[in-house]
């Protein structure tokens, strides 16, 4: 355009239109102020009450009965759901909102963050045995992550990361973003393990292993059930076995006989010895007791020393979480046979159980706040890492506290389950969107090269929220907007 | 594929799609309609890609028929219209895009009930025995409804829009807002628009106007006059401007291309329909020398 006057030409999408000076472009996003392209849109204002739940203010208007205020109270947290973002984030970042806290001028910079490179580490409370280690995770058929460390009472999986999303095939880009973008706005997800298990996995819910809910998370390992449990069992029974995939622990042997005085039982164990009383592989990883692929706990005992065993010989196997437990007594061939569990000891297995707790599925976000999502937040974007290294800058995704990773970037993990519900979006690159917000006093926010003149006061935002209502419809209520054009 | 386009999952299930000027409110029913949404999501990704390829076509009053299958669906809806009135494809985009999201939906999955909203002008789908409440608003800072609407599957009714001269898009008239029913949504949007740019009071000097292209320098209606403000209106201008305009819609309704409009300003509501059973309008009683402030 070759005329002379002050209009700019918008490239934040195809329409390209020129917008003169004060008006904004079609989309009413973006605006030419003072020659300067600015994101100017009513954006998700969220109070802490919508948060426990509620409903988001941008678009839940509309019910006949709103008063229009949406505002209300003091407790108003600029949350970047909503806010919308540009990429590559050459411009300012949609919102740059300061308000007053504890009388400190407060500078909230909030985008949403689209993320090429992130993915969820799942936390899957369980003994049954998933797959082995580096084993792909599946959702749909495509591989969409692998199976990580075994941590106590629970398995790793770490899912998406920019190989899956932008590596691999289209469907798998496709699928793997699906799969994140359900397990952050918690809903369940199928995930199938190559050579192990099917597990059904929702945030802040108990897993579904092989269509079996998972209800307990161990209380320790054999080994340490042994030592816990020592003294309720010593003088009741002459042998414990704890059965575990890990460590298999059995009471005369281990530490905690010893010094109660339990008398030897001459039980030989398979699987291989690690110190007195405790057990490597006692059998294959699998679903059964313990974590190990067996029904039948006499499985893993290789019989008795006729030395030291002798008939009639009482033996309690439970399993870490308590849940299967059978008790025997050797006959005159030293064979253990099956009896009923009795009463005195009935308790101290119930008491295994009741120490484990709820079994759960947590989901960690993770991502990384690229160059160009920070250079949205200030023209030196690498001020802004160093900010939030100082601890000067607060990191928020959707209002959540966030863990920042050491190391270079600002790359962190937030739990899905303290964002408000659906927060998490995609575009079909394939990339997650997900809220960010950084928090910083306004003389930091300045000294780190920030968009100042960007800054709009909360109540300006809350303001103009008011004065726009957008596309707003609730069973049929059309509220019309002026959108489109 | 676009990275512009953001897909988005409202608190209450609907999904939010957005790229450019376009926003969309989505809503389905049905067993399958996570099919339907991926379907719509999918459609939607290209569709500002295709509109910007043919827009100075679609901002011009005529020429060659446009390629895109959302620009025909303009081209298509203001043809009735444009045989006497002034009117570019434009004037039908917000719901072509509507009908054509609408259309992903409905070929991906069966619903009992749908709609696709693109800023107010709305598309809508209906399976035997189904049906929307619609409810009418006339200014957008102000969520009060100044009448109701039911559409009912045995309705010809598949389309709702809304123009005034509040809205995001130029209007020619005084009109708060005039929501038309019609088969289609763009149909809809095209007449209503002309509905709008006709409740007006040509040269009253409490009305502000100014040319298109000094506000966009890029609007379809270039130099023609566009209102910027109306300022006080006496009860009785109010009705001759609402006349001016209800004689637009019996004209378009005459035609069979609406089936309904209802006018609103300053407060003062009035109905245009075959069959006024559907609609109720809210419509209080204005002495003539109260005086409506507007603007």
């Amino acid at each position: 355009m070759s005329e002379t006057d002050d209009k700019i030409r918008c490239d934040a999408c195809p329409v390209m239109c020129y917008i003169r000076p004060g008006m904004t472009g079609a989309c009413d996003r973006y605006a030419n102020e003072g020659g300067l392209l600015v994101r100017v849109d009513p954006h998700v204002l969220l109070d802490r009450t919508l948060a426990e739940g509620g409903r988001v203010a941008a678009f839940a208007g509309a019910s006949e009965t709103w008063s229009g205020d949406i505002v209300g109270g003091p407790r108003h947290f600029v949350t970047a759901i909503g806010a919308g973002t540009t990429y590559p984030d050459y411009k300012p970042a949609p919102f740059i909102v300061s308000s007053q806290v504890e009388g400190v001028d407060m500078v909230t910079v909030v985008t949403e963050g689209i993320y090429s490179y992130c993915g969820v580490k799942l936390k899957i409370d369980t003994d049954r045995h998933l797959g082995p280690e580096c084993a792909l995770v599946r959702a749909e058929g495509e591989p969409v992550g692998h199976i990580t460390t075994g941590e106590y009472g629970s398995q790793m999986l770490s899912l998406g990361g920019v190989n899956h999303l932008t590596h691999g095939g289209k469907k798998e880009g496709r699928v793997t973003c699906q799969a994140l973008l359900d397990l952050c706005n918690g809903k369940p997800v199928e995930l199938s393990v190559d050579g192990g298990a099917t597990v059904v996995v929702e945030a802040g819910k108990p897993p579904i292993v092989n269509g079996q809910l998972e209800q307990r998370m161990r209380v320790g390992c054999g080994s340490a059930t042994i030592g816990m449990f020592a003294r309720q069992w010593f003088g009741k029974v002459d042998e414990v076995v704890v059965v575990d995939d890990h460590i298999t622990g059995v009471l005369s042997e281990h530490q905690a006989g010893k010094l109660l005085g339990a008398r030897e039982t001459g039980i030989r164990m398979k699987g291989r010895r690690s110190t007195p009383g405790r057990y490597f592989h006692v059998a294959e990883p699998g679903t059964g007791w313990g974590g190990a692929n067996i029904s039948d706990p006499l499985e893993i005992v290789a019989g008795f020393n006729p030395k030291h065993a002798w008939p009639g010989l009482t033996m309690l196997m439970v399993s870490t979480t308590g849940e299967q437990h059978a008790f025997y007594r050797l006959n005159a061939e030293l064979k253990p046979i099956q009896e009923e569990l009795p009463e005195s000891l009935r308790v101290s297995v119930e008491r295994v159980t009741e120490n484990c707790e709820p079994a759960l599925c947590s989901v960690l976000f993770m991502a990384g706040a690229g160059g160009s999502l920070r250079a949205g937040v200030t023209e030196n974007p690498v001020r802004l890492t160093r900010s939030v290294r100082a601890a000067l800058t607060t990191v928020t995704a959707g209002g959540a506290p966030v863990y920042v990773w050491p190391g270079g970037g600002i790359t962190f993990m937030v739990d899905v389950t303290l964002l408000p519900r659906n927060a998490f979006g995609y575009v079909p690159t394939p990339a997650i969107v997900a809220p960010i917000e950084f928090t910083m006093r306004l003389d930091d926010y300045a000294a780190l090269g920030g968009h100042v003149e960007e800054v709009r006061p909360l109540a300006e935002v809350l303001a103009q929220r008011e004065a726009r209502a957008t596309n707003v419809f609730v069973d049929g209520v059309v509220a019309r907007s002026g959108a489109t054009k | 594929m676009s990275v512009r386009a953001q897909f988005a999952t409202l608190p209450d299930g609907r999904r939010h799609f957005h790229d450019g000027p376009i926003d969309l409110i989505l809503e389905a029913s049905g067993p399958l309609a996570a099919r339907a949404y991926d379907a719509a999501a999918t459609r939607f990704a290209t569709i500002l890609d295709e509109l910007c390829l043919e827009l100075p076509r679609l901002r011009a009053a005529s020429g060659g028929r446009p390629e895109g299958v959302v620009a025909r669906r303009m081209a298509d809806a203001v043809a009735p219209f444009a045989e006497s009135r002034f009117l570019t494809p434009m004037a039908a985009v917000a719901g072509a895009v509507a009908e054509e999201a609408l259309a992903a939906m409905t070929e991906a999955a069966p619903l009992t009930r749908a709609y696709v909203n693109n800023g107010g002008d709305i598309a809508l789908h209906l399976a035997p025995g189904a049906s929307f409440a619609i409810g009418l608003v006339a200014r957008p800072d102000r969520l009060a409804l100044f009448g109701r609407a039911r559409i009912t599957a045995d309705d010809a009714a598949r389309g709702v829009a809304t123009s005034g001269w509040r809205g995001r898009s130029f209007s020619l008239g005084v009109a708060d807002a005039v929501t038309v029913i019609a088969h289609t949504a763009s149909l809809a949007d095209a007449a209503a628009t002309l509905i709008a740019n006709a409740v007006d009071l040509p040269g009253h000097p409490a009305i502000r106007r100014a040319p298109a292209c000094s506000r966009d320098p890029q609007s379809d209606l270039g130099q023609r006059l566009v209102t910027l403000a109306v300022g006080s209106l006496s009860g009785d201008e109010i009705a001759r401007a609402l006349a001016s305009g209800a004689r637009e819609a019996e004209l378009w309704l005459g035609r069979g291309l609406i089936e309904a409009a209802a006018l609103s300003l300053g407060g003062r509501t009035r109905l245009v329909a075959a069959d006024a059973a559907p609609y109720t309008l809210a419509a209080p009683p204005l002495s003539t020398e109260s005086r409506y402030a507007l603007g």
